[in-house]
């Protein structure tokens, strides 16, 4: 299968095989004015499969989001057709707006103007606590 | 002009800040005169998303003491918090109006919110389970009074251990100065949580469980009693086989030492054995006399005056 190369964009490599769609949808990337294509389950040495998405166009991705959710995948940005750049991720230090407390007892349960934001108390857990109530943030089962 | 301040939680202060926190509070005990007037135009405003007696006592009556005023509210459904208003709304109105605010308010979380608009120091009077940051001012102002250092003390804290903000504030107020032991007593069900051991031992902190009141009491200088709630146990056979383990009478102060000092954040309700009252170990209501005291000092420090 032939994907046309980025001319100036972003390519994200090494993300989980499965998981590229999650990625394009947490990134809002159905919202940009330019093409992007989702490339699953590719034969990585690495990781033995992996997605792949690429950004041809000049737009910004929120690199906190795709911190915490994978620091494996790597971003390369590209410029007329070279690598100029490539990130590295790690967990972010905050997170604003990305995760939501749930706990009942926080005041963002009652007010829902307030923007979330977690800051990161361990980061070899990967533990991040609510910067209103400190209460730990638990994925949903 | 300097930099806001407000006091969200104890760790918002610096141990040589509460040390100057409780050096202007010994002033204002020695020489109450020379304070009447200082907040003369100033003041501060209560508002209570929640009732409290103690609290709103406290700081009105230390907001008095400075010769300032006071407004406010005691409840949510008299606020327009029934209306709908949001906290960060309240608070920008309430900083048009008073030149430093005590918020207490069920949520947690809500005084930072508070914190973040306000253009005065705002005070967390309490938030839930969460901080409440003059109490626990209140009892290192006790402990200094009483044992007249913060340092080298071995600590017995009773009662419920896991759910008690009051305990973990305590220790982490505490952890700071050095020479300091603990002894835990408490049921299991009521241990104190993990993230506390833990940062208990991080610290290198010594400390050990004991599941008998009387059998801890002579190694203490200062018993910090909380309550043993009945609704925290899963049924009520535990709760009646152990709970008198863990309430104080008047008999078992025979074995403690003449200078321990036996504490309470209050309100009691029958852990501390009212025949307890009479005998001069029992400080839980100076404790609550400090509390007016150490807030006058919090109150002229925040609006930096002191």
């Amino acid at each position: 299968m032939n994907i046309d190369g980025v001319s100036t964009g972003i390519v994200l490599d090494h993300i989980q095989a499965g998981c590229g769609w999650e990625i394009y949808n947490l990134l809002g990337l159905d919202k940009v004015d330019c093409t992007v294509a989702i490339i699953q389950r590719v034969q990585s040495a690495k990781y033995g499969r992996k997605d792949i998405i690429k950004i041809d166009g000049d737009v910004d991705i929120d690199l906190d989001i795709l911190g915490y959710f994978d620091t494996k995948i790597t971003v390369n940005m590209i410029k007329d057709r070279e690598l100029v750049r490539k990130v590295h991720l790690k967990l972010p230090e905050t997170l604003t707006g990305v995760l939501e407390c749930r706990n009942p007892r926080c005041i963002t349960s009652v007010e829902q103007e307030i923007v979330h934001q977690f800051w990161l108390a361990d980061p070899e857990n990967k533990k991040y606590r609510c910067v209103y109530c400190d209460s730990v943030y638990k994925e949903k089962k | 002009m300097s930099e806001l301040r407000h006091l969200i939680n104890i760790t918002d202060l610096s141990v040589d800040e509460i040390d100057h926190l409780i050096s202007i509070a010994d002033d204002i005990i020695d020489n109450p005169e020379a304070y009447q007037e200082i907040c003369r135009h100033k003041k501060l405003a209560t508002l209570f998303f929640e009732p409290s007696t103690r609290t709103r006592l406290s700081f009105t009556a230390a907001m008095m003491e400075l010769g300032g005023n006071v407004l406010g509210f005691d409840q949510a459904a008299s606020s327009s918090t029934a209306k709908g208003e949001s906290v960060s709304d309240t608070i920008v109105m309430a900083s048009c109006y008073a030149d430093i605010i005590a918020m207490r308010h069920p949520k947690e979380g809500a005084p930072f919110v508070a914190a973040r608009h306000a253009g005065v120091p705002v005070i967390n009077a309490g938030d839930g389970g969460h901080f409440h940051p003059t109490q626990t001012l209140t009892d290192l102002m006790t402990i200094h009074r009483k044992k007249g250092d913060l340092g080298n003390l071995t600590i017995g804290l009773c009662g419920d251990l896991k759910f008690g903000r009051t305990v973990h504030s305590l220790i982490e107020a505490m952890i700071r100065y050095k020479g300091i032991r603990f002894v835990m007593i408490s049921p299991v069900e009521l241990d104190l949580p993990s993230y506390v051991q833990e940062k208990l031992n991080a610290e290198g902190v010594e400390w050990k469980v004991v599941r008998n009141l009387e059998e801890a009491i002579p190694e203490l200088d200062v018993l910090y009693m909380t309550r043993v709630q009945k609704e925290r146990f899963f049924n009520e056979e535990d709760y009646i086989r152990l709970k008198d383990s863990f309430i104080l009478r008047r008999r078992m102060l025979d074995s403690a030492k003449d200078d321990m000092i036996v504490m309470h954040p209050l309100p009691r309700v029958n852990e501390i054995s009212v025949d307890v009252d009479d005998d001069p170990r029992a400080a839980y209501f100076y404790q609550a006399l400090m509390g007016k005291y150490i807030r006058m000092a919090l109150i002229l420090f925040l609006l930096g005056i002191r």
